[in-house]
């Protein structure tokens, strides 16, 4: 089922750059860990309502008051690299 | 007795007292922490440490917690201190704000004297997936601590400090502190918040103290929990934590999983938890045993849901806000690949590699939503059990602490050493790992949950097992 191009695929979706060695680790690791938890595909879960968060929570709201936040300057502060008050990335082209 | 023997709770006795200061409290802890033959720390804050002291010691009335040092897992931010979860994509990193855990231990009186090293973002279960190297075991120094919070762990086993920080997302609390001798204390989902807390795992991220002892663990529970408006998810305590002083179990009703005690589990490991087990009884409480049918499908379930929500959680680190930045790159997308490429480690890159895979399109329903059903199955499953007992009990580890090197090679051998602490982050379940023996001269820790909430009465348990049980903390591997 993992074939290189899938493991290429996930590779680009995932945003990482592979070398080709790591390519071929990976699309093997991923193979022995897929098999392995195939294993939920064995269960009959068609009325099973699926769980997103272990402890019954309602929505939690706050009050809409405008609070300070950290100033810019700070913001900035951990940047690789800034541009006219703003975080600089590479032409998007 | 030297002062990096006393628990914490003796150590604030003993500044109350006057018997010390807590800058010679601080400063001895400092010398061991400096002297790090174990590699637990990645930063050590001396000089503000200090001076944290020196005010605390000025004070006119000591805070409840007195000027004690704590150590503070390096996946928790610090305002202005190193902090890199291990990662080099955040090699340099000096977070702008603090996460409200440490600002509230921090308010109580804890000084914190460093950052311990983890497995890369919380991501493994020795602590060799840290990209600044291995933490060592101090019971033996050829073998793991544990992980991912393996050098919190071996921090207070060591003495390096009396108490520390962990979090805990599959088992990465209580699984070292069974490796490493000490107690470990994963509390239910939301009962601390995780504002600062660098995110792994958001359903199932939960932090949590190690210590020497249970009444240590509960006083920096105590010191932490309850809501935070920067954490939706932080829950409202009910009632006060308190301080365990029971020292027996009447009418306790334990529950031994016998799913985790029986094949996959370490003979030693089996006996010394049969050992402290029995104790139960001779304590007044009653042992049942008890079968959670799901649990086999908890290591599954979790390596779909964990890498999932990690894939999501991890985009953030692109090199443009903060951390690592790739030179020279021609355009945005390669910027960001390689960028990601050259900042995370195999486990970290796997981990993400498996999870956007289980959310792609096609996928989703056959491992994402499915295992998110198998979650739920999980969570009645203990309900079902506690109908019937007031806690359920297991070993924390299949076995004892492993050598170095015995399953880097072997992703999924890495990941079965969390098979007995996985069910119970899952089920959002309280579970703290006590120290209960020894199997081949390394320690062995019992692992004991309760219903969301029931903080008090696992606390109470723990600490009657543990005054019962009388366990020698004597690391051999202390470098002396």
């Amino acid at each position: 089922m993992i074939d290189d191009d899938v493991t290429r695929h996930v590779a680009r979706l995932a945003r990482l750059a592979l070398t080709e060695p790591e390519l071929a680790r990976m699309r093997h690791e991923l193979s022995v860990i897929l098999d392995y938890v195939d294993q939920v595909q064995e269960l009959d879960l068609i009325d099973v309502v699926p769980t997103t968060h272990a402890i019954p929570m309602q929505n939690v709201f706050r009050d809409d008051v405008p609070t300070p936040s950290i100033s810019a300057e700070l913001a900035l502060r951990e940047a690789p690299e800034v541009l006219g008050g703003g975080f600089a990335v590479p032409r998007m082209g | 007795m030297a002062l990096t023997d006393l628990t914490a709770e003796q150590a604030i006795a003993a500044i109350v007292s006057g018997q010390t200061s807590s800058c010679e409290l601080v400063e001895a802890h400092l010398a061991r922490t400096e002297r790090d033959v174990w590699n637990s720390f990645l930063a050590v804050d001396r000089a503000g440490a200090l001076a944290r002291a020196r005010e605390i010691d000025a004070l006119p009335e000591r805070p409840p917690l007195a000027g004690v040092p704590i150590a503070i897992k390096d996946a928790l931010s610090i305002r202005d201190l190193p902090t890199t979860a291990g990662s080099r994509i955040l090699e340099g990193f000096r977070p702008v704000y603090t996460a409200t855990c440490v600002a509230r231990l921090e308010q109580a009186g804890a000084v914190v004297i460093g950052k311990t090293n983890m497995d890369e973002f919380a991501m493994g279960s020795s602590c060799e997936n840290s990209a600044y190297g291995p933490t060592l075991n101090p019971w033996d120094l050829t073998r793991v601590p544990g992980g991912s919070s393996g050098g919190s762990a071996t921090s207070v086993a060591a003495r390096q400090v009396p108490w520390s920080l962990g979090s805990d997302t599959g088992g990465s609390i209580r699984q070292p502190a069974a490796l490493c001798g000490i107690v470990g204390l994963k509390p239910t989902y939301g009962a601390i918040s995780r504002y600062g807390l660098i995110a792994f795992a958001s359903s199932l991220d939960q932090v949590g103290p190690f210590a020497r002892t249970v009444r240590d663990s509960a006083l920096l529970l105590q010191a932490m929990v309850g809501r935070d408006p920067m954490d939706a998810t932080s829950l409202e305590w009910p009632v006060p934590i308190l301080l365990p002083d029971a020292e027996r179990l009447d009418g306790v009703r334990v529950g031994v999983i016998e799913e985790l005690m029986g094949d996959g589990i370490d003979p030693g490991v089996r006996a010394a938890c049969q050992t402290a087990l029995a104790r139960v009884e001779a304590l007044g409480g009653t042992l049942v045993p008890i079968k959670l049918p799901h649990a086999r499908y908890g290591l599954a379930t979790y390596y779909l849901i964990a890498p999932a929500e990690c894939s999501a959680n991890l985009a953030r680190f692109d090199g443009i806000r903060y951390g690592h930045r790739a030179e020279d790159t021609e355009n945005l997308l390669e910027h960001y690949e390689r960028t990601r490429g050259e900042g995370f480690g195999p486990e970290v890159k796997r981990r993400i590699m498996l999870g956007t895979f289980a959310l792609s399109s096609g996928y989703y329903d056959a491992y994402y939503g499915q295992a998110q059903r198998v979650r739920t199955l999980i969570i009645r499953d203990f309900a079902t059990a506690f109908a019937e007992v007031d806690l359920v009990a297991s070993p924390t580890s299949p076995t004892v602490a492993f050598p170095l090197g015995e399953r880097t090679s072997d992703p999924l051998a890495m990941y079965l050493s969390d098979v007995c602490t996985i069910p119970i982050s899952l089920a959002g379940l309280p579970s703290i790992s006590i120290p209960c023996g020894l199997s081949e001269g390394l320690p062995v820790g019992l692992q004991l949950a309760g219903p969301a909430f029931s903080e008090n009465r696992l606390l109470a348990a723990a600490h009657a097992l543990e005054t019962a049980i009388g366990f020698v903390d004597r690391p051999t591997g202390s470098g002396e």
